[in-house]
């Protein structure tokens, strides 16, 4: 019963991924990552980590999710083109893969258990009270290493997408001899009355827009 | 109950202090206006001071031990997760130094830039934070947040540069192979958790010890330590796992590719030391071999392939792979069972020199960018001895130092690493290194062959800002002073080797 549980919510989770990876629309691919969370939350589950695979569910299948929805939607990101990839990638990849994964399974379906001792992971950290023990405890100063990662994450996110003005050109004095040549170039710009047309202008292109 | 003392929080004071003082320059740099920004370095170097002082109260605590006459045993904080022994403090003494280098070195070079932020002072202390949990981590989570930490940080300080195409595809490849690499190391400790049922280090090493018995199925410790092993080679950037580091190391601003090449390396071989040393410390004999390949596939790939760049920052880039290449034959040292402890003091004094002579060499890139120059060609380099000569002959003594030639500070960190090799028997590896350092001096003198015999392009004078000159200065003195008179860093690497293990390393290491 438990082996044949997790049999089919990790077949489900593979599954998931490959079809994330695999979705040419983003939409596709966001709905595919639930499944994955949600085949992750009952993994934990079989473990016994019962508060881990509510977290999961209501942080990532939840929150986190209805947050990437949201901005795929804002985006309005469209299919993605799709591109050949690298044949060399592909040559080399795909047997390797094969090979590695065989191995993988040969390996740890074979000799876990016979060879090794089975130990009886998750059975003593499944309630709150463990978790906020050993979080708390043991592990206060990975915790508190953590905020900081995720406060780094955070600034770097805004660091990098904070619009940014183009650098500001190099301002010099205007050559006496180009100032009369400048001023011809700028046209009615540079004095009043233009700048009043121009303010007229903008009130009508507005007004139009208004009225569309 | 395990509660928590004095002692715990004076263990991770140098780490408080650093977060204290990042998040204090990203405060006040919201005050400054676009002149004053370079307050932001000053308080980042003070923040850099105060932790040395705490790394320093540390460093006398192990001196009261000495002299009470007690046998030097490491510190343990917060319920065993952090370990700061004599080799945590070596390592956090060099992560600060390479800081503070770089944050000299930085200034001038982000004003012309003009991208002169705090958050840059601010990832580079939080990035060292990551670091110093690296190396006195003893706990498989905190190792693996302080390395996220310090590699997160990193990514974003490669993108620094918002505006540069090339700094842009730079951070998002490191930062997808980089998130790839982690996920392949997650899965290596998951099994070495599961195979342990803990995530201290110590309880990993008896639980392999006792995997490792003749008799006993040895599939899952070698499929978790080749997982491990890889994600590890990825940060360290050996060779198969190597091809980010050439275009990080071009595309960030050039500050931050020395800061990267020496501290971020630095932090890389302290963790997988620990987890070599200490963790995986019974599967000696399965990982040699692994590391023979890698160490002879890095240093043929670095060296090959730097020949023929004619980028100065992707040259350097594969040449720190190649030094990465020299650096793991000092863990290959040694009998099938014990390390050779030289060769793991030439992997100290290795890492000691190369971050400041890798740190000058960037230095001396950075400085020739200027408004219209990106100084990071080959040609850009023409003729530098006839616009700044003392830059120009500081250059000249980083190359011939990478190159390991004898006066210089580069050749101790070979000689050691050779030396282990020799003393163990492998002559045939200590042939090869020897060939390919010989290659190496053909593509450091090509460097210098540019500086010293081609006219320049142009006329325009280097200038350089006083930071820069104080960087080039200390880099350029302890490449020199280490060189002839190094006998007080090899006694400060031998302090750090000296007592620094816990039972387990102390038997492994002598």
């Amino acid at each position: 019963m438990h082996l044949g549980l997790f049999i089919a919510f990790a077949v489900i989770c593979v599954a998931g991924a490959i079809s994330l990876v695999a979705q040419r629309h983003p939409i596709n691919s966001a709905l595919s990552l639930i499944v994955v969370m949600g085949s992750l939350a009952v993994l934990y589950l079989l473990l016994g980590a019962e508060f881990v695979a509510a977290i999961q569910l209501i942080v990532y299948a939840g929150a986190i999710m209805v947050l990437f929805v949201f901005v795929i939607m804002l985006l309005n990101a469209g299919a993605e083109e799709r591109t050949r990839g690298s044949r060399v990638a592909m040559a080399l990849g795909v047997p390797g893969l094969i090979v590695v994964a065989g191995v993988l399974m040969y390996t740890l379906a074979g000799h876990t258990a016979a060879g090794q001792d089975q130990l009886a992971i998750g059975a003593t950290y499944g309630p709150p009270v463990a978790i906020g023990r050993s979080l708390f405890r043991e592990f206060l100063l990975p915790f508190e290493v953590t905020s900081i990662l995720i406060l780094i994450a955070i600034m770097g996110a805004v660091l990098l997408a904070r619009y940014h003005a183009a650098p500001a050109p190099e301002t010099r004095a205007i050559d006496p001899d180009e100032a009369g040549d400048l001023l011809q170039l700028a046209g009615t710009h540079g004095s009043a009355a233009g700048a009043r047309e121009r303010r007229r202008a903008e009130h009508r292109m507005r007004e139009r827009e208004v009225t569309r | 109950m395990p509660g928590f003392h004095r002692g715990d929080y004076l263990l991770a004071l140098p780490m408080m202090l650093l977060t204290l003082f990042a998040l204090g320059v990203l405060l006040i740099d919201l005050l400054l206006d676009r002149s004053s920004k370079v307050i932001n370095a000053w308080a980042a170097f003070a923040g850099l001071a105060f932790s040395a002082a705490a790394v320093h109260n540390i460093q006398r605590a192990f001196a009261d031990q000495a002299a009470r006459g007690e046998p030097s045993s490491p510190f343990f904080a917060f319920s065993g997760t952090l370990m700061v022994d004599r080799f945590a403090v070596f390592f956090f003494y060099l992560f600060l130094a390479a800081a503070a280098i770089t944050i000299l070195m930085s200034v001038r070079y982000l004003e012309v830039e003009d991208e002169h932020h705090g958050e840059y002072y601010a990832l580079i202390l939080f990035s060292v934070v990551g670091m110093m949990c690296m190396a006195a981590g003893n706990d498989l989570i905190l190792l693996f947040i302080g390395l996220e930490l310090m590699a997160v940080s990193t990514y974003i300080l490669v993108g620094f540069l918002r505006r540069d195409r090339r700094s842009n595809e730079a951070a998002l490849k490191y930062l997808l192979l980089g998130a790839f690499s982690s996920g392949i190391f997650a899965y290596g400790l998951s099994l070495l958790y599961g195979l342990a049922g803990s995530t201290n280090l110590q309880q990993i090493s008896m639980a392999l010890g006792n995997a490792m018995a003749p008799g006993k199925a040895r599939v899952v410790p070698a499929v978790a330590l080749v997982t491990t092993a890889a994600g590890l080679f990825f940060k360290i950037a050996a060779v198969p796992f190597h091809q980010w580091a050439p275009d990080a190391y071009e595309g960030a601003p050039t500050s931050i590719t020395g800061f990267m090449s020496v501290a971020g390396k630095a932090s890389a071989w302290a963790l997988l030391l620990r987890i070599f040393l200490f963790a995986l410390g019974p599967m000696r004999p399965l990982y040699v071999p692994i590391l023979v390949f890698v160490a002879i596939a890095t240093m043929t790939g670095g060296n090959l392939a730097a020949l023929t760049q004619s980028n100065v920052k992707r040259l350097f880039a594969y040449s720190s792979i190649a030094h990465v290449g020299y650096i793991m034959l000092g863990l290959i040292a040694g009998t099938a069972f014990l390390p050779n402890p030289d060769g793991i003091r030439g992997i100290l004094v290795y890492l000691l020199v190369y971050t400041f002579m890798n740190l000058g060499v960037f230095g001396v890139i950075a400085s020739l960018r200027r408004r219209d120059i990106i100084g990071d060609e080959l040609d850009d380099l023409n003729g530098l001895f006839f616009k700044a000569p003392t830059e120009a002959v500081l250059m000249l003594t980083f190359l011939l130092s990478l190159a390991g030639i004898p006066p210089l500070a580069g050749f101790y960190g070979k000689y050691f690493i050779f030396l282990a090799l020799i003393e163990s028997g492998h002559y045939a590896l200590a042939t090869l290194a020897v060939i390919y350092v010989a290659v190496s001096a053909y593509y450091y003198l090509r460097v210098a062959n540019a500086m010293f015999m081609r006219t320049a392009g142009d006329r325009v004078p280097v200038t350089i800002s006083p930071g820069m000159w104080a960087g080039l200065a200390i880099t350029g003195a302890a490449t020199v002073v280490i060189g002839i008179y190094p006998e007080p860093f090899l006694r400060m690497v031998n302090w750090s080797m000296h007592v620094a293990q816990n039972p387990t390393v102390a038997q492994l290491l002598r």
